[in-house]
């Protein structure tokens, strides 16, 4: 019963994201919403990792095959596709590839700052 | 067995599992960027829907039940990332300006390429949202005038791109930090780079998870700025 309850509780904060993405006229996505819920139930120990924990990382480890059927759907989209296509392509190849370095380089080098800052205060 | 097809609710399922695994046994022979299980994932759903001439509908009859969890696995992403609230806190200042660097270099990457190509206003806004997740990335183009169907593909495309060149990546630009690879793989490919962050470990996994929401949110603000550029 264990996993039936763990799954239960992940459908209800889903469900009540679902709640929040219809009553407020923001951009942002139901499961966001369950996301920021859940997180705010843990924080305030309203929910405990361990009724969760088993099933939602089940859920995390196969998240990737969850987004095969819609990538599949990317061959009903070929047709408006094709006239942008090489613009397109090279667009998102080279951004996805720049905003990763940009992102974890200045990240990694704000976190090493500040290592080397705490490290010569304790010399 | 086309008909038998088309009134089964499962093989769509079966299909996408079976895929996802081919994919897994590839990887593990070869241990290749290419080999992504996603990505062999795809290729094997697409190759027989082609193949054997069959309906993409008759195929998501199944496999719509597939992507049914992805809200509630979204929002399982809160308990890696309450596990590592700590870590986050003690690098918020890093956290924050790693996220905004990310999502200007990413519209300004867009702004200046679609230049280069010449690309009118509704392709422009169409690519803006390509690094968010697909629900808020949908929400925004549709907002500043883009082609949504187009923004859909790339976002997913995006997503499958980085999934599977994130590690490169890391090596090329000497990327060390777990939770600068985390946000990295989050915000430049949404989900499906929070994916492959959880695969590399439970940091990585929470920051990605945190860039999903906070890159998403940015970008609504960003894009609607940058929208007038063009």
């Amino acid at each position: 019963m264990k996993y039936l309850r763990q799954f239960c509780i992940i459908l209800l904060f889903s469900f009540l994201g679902e709640g929040l993405h219809i009553i407020l006229p923001l951009p942002v996505p139901a499961s966001v919403y369950g996301l920021v819920l859940m997180l705010a139930a843990l924080q305030t120990g309203i929910l405990k990792t361990r009724q969760v924990r088993e099933t939602a990382g089940f859920l995390i480890e196969i998240m990737p095959v969850m987004f095969i059927p819609a990538a599949a759907g990317l061959l009903n989209s070929w047709g408006v596709l094709k006239p942008v296509f090489v613009p397109v392509a090279v667009i998102t190849a080279v951004t996805t590839v720049f905003v990763m370095a940009v992102t974890g380089l200045v990240t990694q080098g704000i976190i090493r700052k500040g290592k080397k800052k705490n490290e010569s205060i304790s010399e | 067995m086309k008909a038998f097809l088309s009134d089964s609710v499962f093989w769509g399922a079966v299909l996408s599992l079976l895929g996802y695994e081919a994919g897994l046994l590839l990887k593990r022979k070869f241990k290749m960027a290419v080999f992504n299980p996603l990505l062999i994932g795809v290729i094997c759903v697409m190759g027989v829907l082609a193949v054997g001439h069959i309906d993409y509908d008759s195929y998501y009859e199944g496999g719509r039940y597939i992507s049914y969890l992805l809200t509630p696995a979204t929002v399982c992403l809160a308990v890696p990332l309450y596990e590592q609230m700590g870590l986050l806190k003690k690098n918020l200042k890093a956290v924050a300006a790693g996220l905004i660097s990310g999502v200007l270099a990413s519209l300004v990457s867009v702004f200046l390429l679609a230049k280069l190509f010449g690309l009118n206003h509704a392709q422009y806004v169409t690519l803006l949202p390509k690094s968010i997740t697909t629900a808020i990335g949908m929400g925004v183009s549709e907002e500043l005038g883009g082609i949504v169907t187009i923004t859909v593909a790339v976002i997913i495309i995006t997503g499958i791109l980085g999934n599977m060149i994130g590690e490169v990546i890391f090596k090329i630009f000497r990327i060390q930090e777990p939770v600068a690879k985390g946000l990295s793989l989050g915000a430049a490919s949404h989900a499906i780079g929070t994916a492959k962050a959880m695969e590399l470990g439970p940091v990585e996994g929470a920051m990605s998870s945190l860039a999903i929401a906070v890159a998403g949110l940015l970008t609504v603000i960003g894009a609607s700025v940058f929208a007038g550029f063009m």
